[in-house]
């Protein structure tokens, strides 16, 4: 049967309202256009706002004065200083507060992630009371229990808790040794430099033969052993140009040595016991998700349980671990900003607090202060991603 | 023995008994804690710990606490003095809304407790009405009993709010308001429209990456700038909106796990059957993803409930502030570890079983796809 093929008809294209292109195209214009207008109309209002109450916009104000005292600096400050100085403090203040956090949260939440799988009953059970206990209290509330409730009650200075006869803990804060660096010293951080990059190479050469033999070399140990051999035939060299010196009571308060002001000490205690609940349960749930399957297959193989733990289970396991960890490093700097409850200077009190009550420049405050949360969080982020990366299953 | 020397057929044996020291409480003890000369250590480790904390706990709080009195001179200071509790409960509770006005709050509190019980019931049936109650018209409700000056109520300002009740409605007008805006970000990101997934990742990484205490000093000072001039919101209104925008952020990418959650054939489907978007978002895709999330909802509720005590930084008395205002009092200084321990014990036991409710809710909706 000779058929004739009926060529179909092209699709009759839908009117203009109906065809998704135009109508796409039609709510953009329309969202990007209620987004413009509405941002203008808060700038505008902003604008007459600030004209009609006299306020001076611009940045020009971090160049003045600032003419207030902050009770912590890391880098040199005093009142005579400018506002961006005064920032550039607080900021240090914000990051110091952070790390320090990080690295305590970090390794409690291990040790009580770990402790909450023991196969002793009585560890498991006191690891999971603790989780259970501290995350489910406000931080704020635990910041002000550790500094209202511990800190102001600790013994004025002459009564201090010491430690070693070197830390001092007491209503002032807690005071510690310090280094003091006598010339000669630039030897020793060089002399880890060099082993630092003596180690890289090492571990390129090992992972080379490796690949090429398949001889194993200790690698961790040798490394070890050259990062802390090399500062220290340095230090026997210059003759051990460090000397500690120790905070000594001098009428009503300690002098000397280093000090940390009770409000960081507060801080860091209630950020880091609560960060290390929600990171232990992380690490609870990365170590329980390497199926038990990849434990017994390595043992098959005839690995012995170190190896098996180094190369098997840590590595899929830390997989699992590292994105959410890096989202509570983050909570952890954006909590870090509670610091202004208990007036600790961070870019939050120090900025949004004393600098904005000053200068009444709002806007521009703000916007800085929620920059720089942005900036340590997207860099956060970023590096995470790339460990991430690194540590991403290699898939064939 | 005449049973031991007793034949069995092959197979018949019956099985013996495991052997003493596996069962009872001595094999427990055994396994569970003194498996291994490491685990003889932690277990003393644990036993010291406990002994450390549990006791003088259990002392202060308890046994050598004083409960009854009207001043601080019913307080022997020796442990825990609740008398003060005691004298500020109605502050903690309500702040300095009027006396005569409580039952106000009260009623709220019932009609929410006794709708909430019956969605929870799992066999109640008219959950659907109960829902469209909870969320369109109780607020409406709860709004004329808080605020009052209409119906023959007085005006309660809102100054006067605070306690445990402000913690609440924070909490609860953040967490209802922020969903539907929440939808509707989480959509616009997933959407195939360059500017409007632009505009919408955007906003919700801006939100997310500040911490929400800049979010409040931003509504407290930055507010009233970009409002026409004599408008004026009141405080609680102006840190009410920087809870919505942050928690809206955080709501976006709950509900957004649950969009990618769904399968794409449910979306093909829903085309193949010539539903327009909107109509595959509210019939097939929302209802689905929704109950996926609800977990992921409650997660962020607790979440939100505890990062309320922040507002007392831009001066509004809620449960915590609450604590801290009655502790600065002239006749009760010195009273602080009470309160927080009691503020901390009223959020323990919300965010607990909030946390236990969404776990339960985790294992009965894991339905698997």
């Amino acid at each position: 049967m000779a058929e004739e093929t009926k060529q179909a008809p092209p699709p009759a294209r839908p009117p203009i309202w109906n065809d998704p292109v135009y109508r796409a195209l039609f709510f953009q214009v329309l969202v990007l256009g209620g987004v413009i207008l509405g941002g203008a109309y808060l700038v505008n209002n902003t604008l007459a706002n600030l004209e009609r109450q006299g306020i001076a916009s611009g940045f020009g104000f971090l160049e003045r004065t600032a003419g207030f005292s902050i009770s912590m600096t890391l880098i040199e400050y005093s009142e005579e200083m400018s506002y961006g100085r005064a920032f550039f403090v607080s900021l240090v203040n914000t990051v110091l507060v952070s790390l320090v956090g990080i690295v305590l949260a970090t390794i409690l939440g291990f040790i009580v992630g770990i402790a909450r799988l023991s196969s002793n009953w009585l560890l498991a059970r006191m690891a999971a009371v603790y989780i259970e206990v501290l995350r489910n209290i406000p931080l704020l509330l635990q910041i002000f229990f550790w500094y209202f409730a511990v800190l102001r009650n600790l013994p004025s200075p002459r009564q201090s808790v010491e430690v070693f006869d070197s830390f001092f803990l007491n209503k002032r804060g807690l005071f510690s040794p310090a280094p003091v660096f006598e010339p000669g010293f630039w030897l020793i951080p060089t002399a880890f430099a060099v082993g630092v990059v003596a180690v890289i190479f090492l571990a390129r050469w090992a992972r080379k033969r490796r690949d090429a033999t398949g001889q194993p070399f200790h690698t961790v140990y040798v490394s070890l052993g050259v990062l802390i051999a090399l500062p220290f035939l340095a230090a026997i060299v210059t003759g051990f140009p460090m000397t500690w010196e120790y905070p000594v009571l001098k009428g009503f308060n300690f002098k000397g040595g280093s000090e940390l002001i009770p409000e960081f000490v507060a801080l860091v205690f209630a950020l880091a016991l609560y960060t290390a609940t929600f990171i232990a349960e992380i690490v609870r749930a990365g170590i329980m998700a390497v199926s038990h399957g990849q434990t017994e297959a390595s043992y098959a193989l005839g690995l012995r349980p170190g190896p098996t733990l180094r190369l098997v289970v840590i590595p899929q396991a830390l997989r699992v671990i590292i994105p959410p960890l890096t989202s509570q490093y983050l909570n952890l700097t954006k909590n870090s900003s509670l610091a202004a409850a208990i007036a600790y200077p961070d870019v939050v009190l120090v900025f949004a607090g004393t600098a904005l009550m000053q200068t009444g420049q709002a806007v521009e405050i703000i916007a800085i202060t929620m920059a720089v949360y942005l900036t340590i969080s997207l860099l956060i982020s970023a590096f995470m991603n790339w460990y991430n990366e690194k540590m991403a299953l290699v898939e064939r | 023995m005449a049973d031991m020397q007793q034949a069995y057929e092959p197979g018949t044996h019956p099985d013996l008994p495991p052997p003493r020291s596996t069962v009872g409480v001595v094999g427990w003890l055994r396994q569970n804690l003194f498996s291994s000369p490491f685990n003889w250590a932690m277990t003393f480790f644990s036993i010291y710990v406990v002994y450390i904390i549990v006791p003088p706990i259990l002392s202060w709080t308890l046994i050598d606490a004083d409960w009854v009195g009207k001043t601080r001179d019913d307080c022997s200071r020796v442990g825990a003095c609740w008398v003060f509790i005691g004298v500020w409960f109605k502050q903690l509770m309500y702040g300095r809304y009027p006396d005569t006005e409580l039952w106000r709050i009260n009623l709220a509190y019932v009609i929410l407790g006794v709708s909430l019980t019956a969605l929870l019931v799992p066999r109640f049936p008219w959950k659907h009405w109960v829902g469209v109650f909870l969320l369109f018209v109780f607020p409406i409700i709860a709004f004329y009993l808080f605020v009052g000056d209409a119906f023959g109520l007085p005006l309660v300002e809102t100054p006067l709010w605070g306690g445990l009740f402000l913690t609440l409605v924070i909490a609860i007008v953040g967490i209802v308001a922020s969903l539907p805006i929440g939808i509707v970000l989480a959509l616009g990101r997933r959407s195939s429209m360059p500017v409007v997934r632009a505009i919408c990742v955007c906003f919700i990484e801006l939100w997310r990456g500040v911490p929400l205490i800049t979010v409040l000093f931003m509504s407290s000072v930055m507010f009233p700038l970009f409002m026409p001039e004599g408008v004026n919101f009141d405080k609680l209104v102006r840190a009410l909106v920087g809870v919505m925008l942050f928690s809206s952020a955080y709501m976006a990418e709950v509900v957004r796990g649950g969009l990618q959650a769904i399968p794409k054939g449910q979306y093909e489907g829903a085309q193949a059957l010539g539903l327009s978007y909107w109509k595959m978002m509210a019939l097939i895709i929302m209802p689905q993803a929704l109950k996926l999330v609800i977990p992921g909802i409650v997660n962020t509720f607790i979440g939100l409930f505890k990062d309320t005590t922040l507002v007392l930084i831009i001066g509004l008395f809620d449960f915590l502030g609450m604590a801290q205002l009655s502790a600065t009092n002239q006749n009760w200084l010195g009273f602080a570890v009470e309160g927080y321990v009691f503020v901390a014990f009223g959020f323990w036991i919300f965010c607990f079983s909030m946390s236990r409710y969404s776990q339960h809710l985790e294992k009965k909706l894991h339905t698997g796809h």
